[in-house]
């Protein structure tokens, strides 16, 4: 097991070099920032004094050195845009993209898991067909025009959730009562206006992923069914509750599992569109408005960051297997 | 495209059932909620010159020039000023103005804001121009000012309308930082911002004590909705009182809404088309051809002829009628009517393909040839389709025409390296003729820092002999004449091809009012209560 996660980690700690290398080189090639940044009246003494104070002024890989020079020491640059800390500026933002995340996914497991195992179950149904269409619908609606379509019925339309934003935050121990409730990290799930401005935006981004849910969770229990072990327990007169409950739904978990960690991680990199058309101020809007300003140090941190979190996805996800399934040992992958 | 397609069957499907629902919502007359479309990027008013930046700048602190709607130089923190000799100015300052601390604003304050403009750490695009003309400050007494020149600068107060001032004792040590945690955001505005979360939004307060007109709201919330649909949703959902950057799409169907009104007044920003001028007549220019796509062996674009035939190939009302859906005027020039410096008796610019084809057998290209005409498809309203209209049209004159647009941020530094032979851009221009002239017109020169947005590098001693006398003339008259004959020569000569100037506009619900500005500047103080 030890052996197994030291040599994740080293394998981790590469692939995040590489990644910042790829980036930093990728955004130099793209363009100049200072030529996107600066004031268009700016004149030459003003341009060369903007390079030198966003230190473009020197050769690529010396710049490239100073980047991981810093970045040892924990600190990945400030933004060229903001002049504030560029993983501030992220850690800033991450609860807003995190919530909305794991609502969706929460919202994904709670309406896909018992949907797809009914229609799994019960494959001829009426309801299960039902089911199963809708199921298409959610894969091949676009999440901006579900997004906008949102907005309109229940904002414009009737006027039930608010249109955009984030609404009041608080943080953990504000909500306790430990301390106030606008410091800390900021979450919008604690509080009512908070949840009526989340919603919109968590169904939109759910929306695919029950689909998704629903669809695997149905291909699993119909293949497991017929798999002999179950023809076993049920001649063996255990209740159907059993059997579907413990021995289809612990098998049929592992591809489940697999996928949501990677949506999981996905909608939480890159939630860009429902990000930016609830307005909502997560990260995802923060990586989009770097691009096009071309805030190197943002978007290298961000990128570093999500490689980071990638891994440790994957990691997770090994390690649930492992707990569903006793024949996947990890010692054995890892030597 | 996609995105397109969603935005107009949501608008389309919204406006339909709006009426009802703005009706139904109360407006309070205690807060207001705003929706900008630009982010902005700092409460620090000398970090980076930022339109974003500027107008929220402008709600906390005040410059002691202000503008007012229409560019015009209007009294700020300063009552009066006049030249005392040729290099010095003198600026009486406004009595009994307070800081949002409570501090008293004097010399002094204006004296620390100037020393601070070349003193921000990390400024993307700083604002130490503005201070760089003046040699020394003078400090005549707490309420008057003088400012020293090296040599005659008519442009200082012009420069002023450009700098905030902030409180010495305040901001004796800040950074960009406090200025972002609104420890160091203290101003004389009438609005003090109260909270502050960067690219999300801030919340203004009214500041009682201020010295003129009272802040029409108890609050303002100033939110920045970056996506253009979500921004127009936002507005007919009702959770925000006024938007700014409509998008032209959405104008249609607004107009008609009647719980919505538009403000809308013509801006600064021209859009033009940049030529090569880099290659002189006998050399190749990289992005033309002749008809069999061979290198012409010339620059056709040295020769004024073939300049104003495509010129007149272009018909602007078309362009503004159809593709901007009447949201900018056709220019002939780079300032609409009424700002210092507007040429008034120049030729407009017609649409005339007859003429134009007539002019270029004239200049020896009876066939026409071929030409790329490069732009950006993420950065001016409308400007990939624009491009793809231009190239048709001249591709009518026999100028066969291939378009290419990309990302702002390729495309910018690509022009600046003067890639391109034909190229779309824009500039938005201080109230003031010498500015689009001294920084589009005039030849690139280092020490003069003339030229710093000639992309084309045109190049006209007459026109620089024009600029040059302008910048040392202190009577504002002469000046002015010299400008408006600067420009007339450059655009007599196809300096650039102007097309169209855009009009700025902003939607508010029904009960509230707003002062559109030429400066696209979006500030909570515009916002007012519907007189009723």
């Amino acid at each position: 097991m030890t052996v197994y996660l030291v040599r994740r980690l080293i394998q981790a700690l590469f692939v995040v070099l590489a990644m910042s290398l790829i980036v930093f080189v990728g955004v130099y090639a793209i363009g100049d920032p200072v030529e996107i940044l600066i004031s268009p009246d700016a004149d030459q003494i003003e341009r060369e004094r903007a390079v030198k104070a966003l230190g473009l002024d020197l050769p690529l890989w010396e710049q490239y050195l100073v980047f991981l020079g810093n970045a040892v020491q924990g600190n990945l640059g400030r933004s060229f845009v903001f002049n504030e800390p560029a993983l501030k500026l992220i850690l800033q933002r991450m609860p807003a993209t995190l919530e909305l995340a794991f609502g969706a996914t929460f919202l994904a497991l709670l309406v896909g898991l018992p949907l797809g195992l009914y229609a799994g179950l019960r494959p001829n149904a009426q309801a299960s067909k039902t089911i199963m269409a809708g199921s298409i619908l959610g894969f091949s609606l676009p999440t901006f025009w579900v997004g906008l379509m949102l907005i309109m019925v229940f904002a414009v339309q009737l006027g039930w959730l608010p249109s955009t934003g984030r609404g009041e935050t608080c943080s953990v121990l504000g909500f306790v009562g430990i301390t106030s409730c606008s410091s800390g990290m900021q979450w919008s799930f604690l509080t009512w206006d908070g949840l009526a401005h989340m919603t919109m935006p968590t169904v939109n981004l759910a929306l695919f992923k029950i689909s998704l849910v629903i669809r695997l969770t149905r291909a699993g229990v119909r293949e497991t069914m017929l798999m002999d072990y179950v023809k076993f327990a049920r001649a063996k007169g255990l209740s159907p509750a059993r059997v579907t409950f413990v021995h289809v739904f612990k098998n049929i978990m592992i591809p489940v599992v697999t996928v949501v960690g990677l949506e999981l991680g996905s909608t939480i990199a890159f939630s860009v569109v429902t990000e930016s058309v609830f307005a909502w101020p997560g990260m995802g809007k923060l990586i989009i408005d770097s691009i096009n300003v071309l805030d190197r140090p943002v978007i290298v941190a961000y990128l570093m960051i999500i490689v980071l979190m990638f891994i440790t996805i994957n990691l997770v996800v090994d390690l649930t297997y492992s707990m569903l399934d006793p024949r996947v040992r990890l010692e054995n992958k890892g030597t | 495209m996609k995105a397109n397609v969603g935005r107009r069957l949501a608008v389309a499907a919204t406006v339909a059932v709006t009426g009802l629902a703005l009706s139904a919502a109360q407006v309070t007359a205690q807060t207001a909620t705003m929706a900008v479309g630009a982010p902005v990027t700092s409460l620090d008013p000398h970090y980076h010159q930022l339109s974003p930046n500027n107008a929220v700048a402008d709600t906390i602190f005040e410059r002691l020039v202000n503008t007012d709607n229409r560019a015009r130089m209007v009294p700020g923190l300063a009552t009066e000023w006049r030249v005392v000799e040729p290099t010095v100015w003198e600026f009486k300052l406004r009595p009994n103005v307070r800081f949002h601390n409570g501090n008293a604003f004097t010399a002094e304050d204006v004296a620390f804001t100037l020393a601070r403009l070349p003193n921000v750490p990390n400024s993307p695009s700083s604002f130490a121009a503005y201070s760089r003309p003046i040699a020394r400050v003078e400090i005549v007494d707490p309420l008057t000012i003088r400012f020293h020149t090296t040599a005659p600068y008519p442009l200082l107060p012009l420069d002023m309308t450009n700098v905030r001032i902030i409180d010495k004792e305040t901001a004796e040590n800040a950074t960009t930082d406090d200025f972002n945690a609104l420890r160091a955001a203290v101003g004389t505005g009438s609005y003090r911002a109260v909270s502050h979360r960067n690219g999300d939004r801030i919340e203004f307060e009214r500041f009682d004590p201020y010295w003129g007109e009272r802040a029409p709201f108890q609050r303002v919330n100033y939110r920045m909705i970056t996506n253009d649909a979500a921004r127009t949703a936002a507005l007919l959902a009702g959770d925000v009182d006024l938007i700014d950057q409509v998008p032209t799409s959405d104008l249609t169907n607004l107009r008609r809404n009647a719980g919505v009104r538009l403000y809308e007044t013509v801006g600064l920003r021209l859009v033009f088309l940049g030529l090569d001028f880099m290659r002189a007549a006998n050399e190749n220019s990289p992005f033309i051809t002749d008809n069999d796509g061979k290198p012409l062996g010339r620059n056709p674009l040295q020769d004024v002829r073939v300049r104003q035939a495509l010129s007149m190939a272009i018909d602007r009302r078309a362009i503004v009628e159809r593709i901007m859906e009447g949201a900018a005027v056709p220019a002939n020039q780079f300032l609409p009517e009424g700002v210092f410096g507007y040429v008034a008796n120049l030729a407009a610019a017609t649409y005339d393909p007859d003429g134009a084809k007539r002019l270029l057998t004239e200049a020896g290209y009876p066939n026409g040839f071929r030409i790329t005409l490069n732009g950006p498809n993420d950065r001016y309203i409308n400007d990939s389709r624009i491009i793809q209209a231009i190239g048709q049209m001249w591709t009518r004159i026999g100028v066969r025409t291939a378009v290419e647009a990309q990302p702002w941020t390729t495309f910018v530094g690509r022009a600046g390296r003067q890639e391109y032979s034909a190229f779309l851009i824009g500039w938005g221009s201080n109230p003031d003729g010498s500015h689009p002239l001294r920084n589009i017109m005039a030849t690139v020169n280092r020490d003069r820092g003339w030229g710093s947005s000639n992309r084309g590098r045109y190049s006209n001693p007459q026109v620089d002999a024009l600029l040059l006398q302008s910048l040392g003339e202190m009577d504002e008259a002469k000046r002015e004449q010299q400008v408006i004959e600067g420009m007339r020569v450059a655009m007599t000569d196809v300096g650039v091809i102007p097309l169209h100037i855009q009009t700025n506009i902003w939607a508010a619900r029904r009960g509230f009012e707003f002062t559109a500005r030429n400066d696209e500047l979006t500030r909570a103080q515009d916002l007012r209560p519907a007189a009723r």
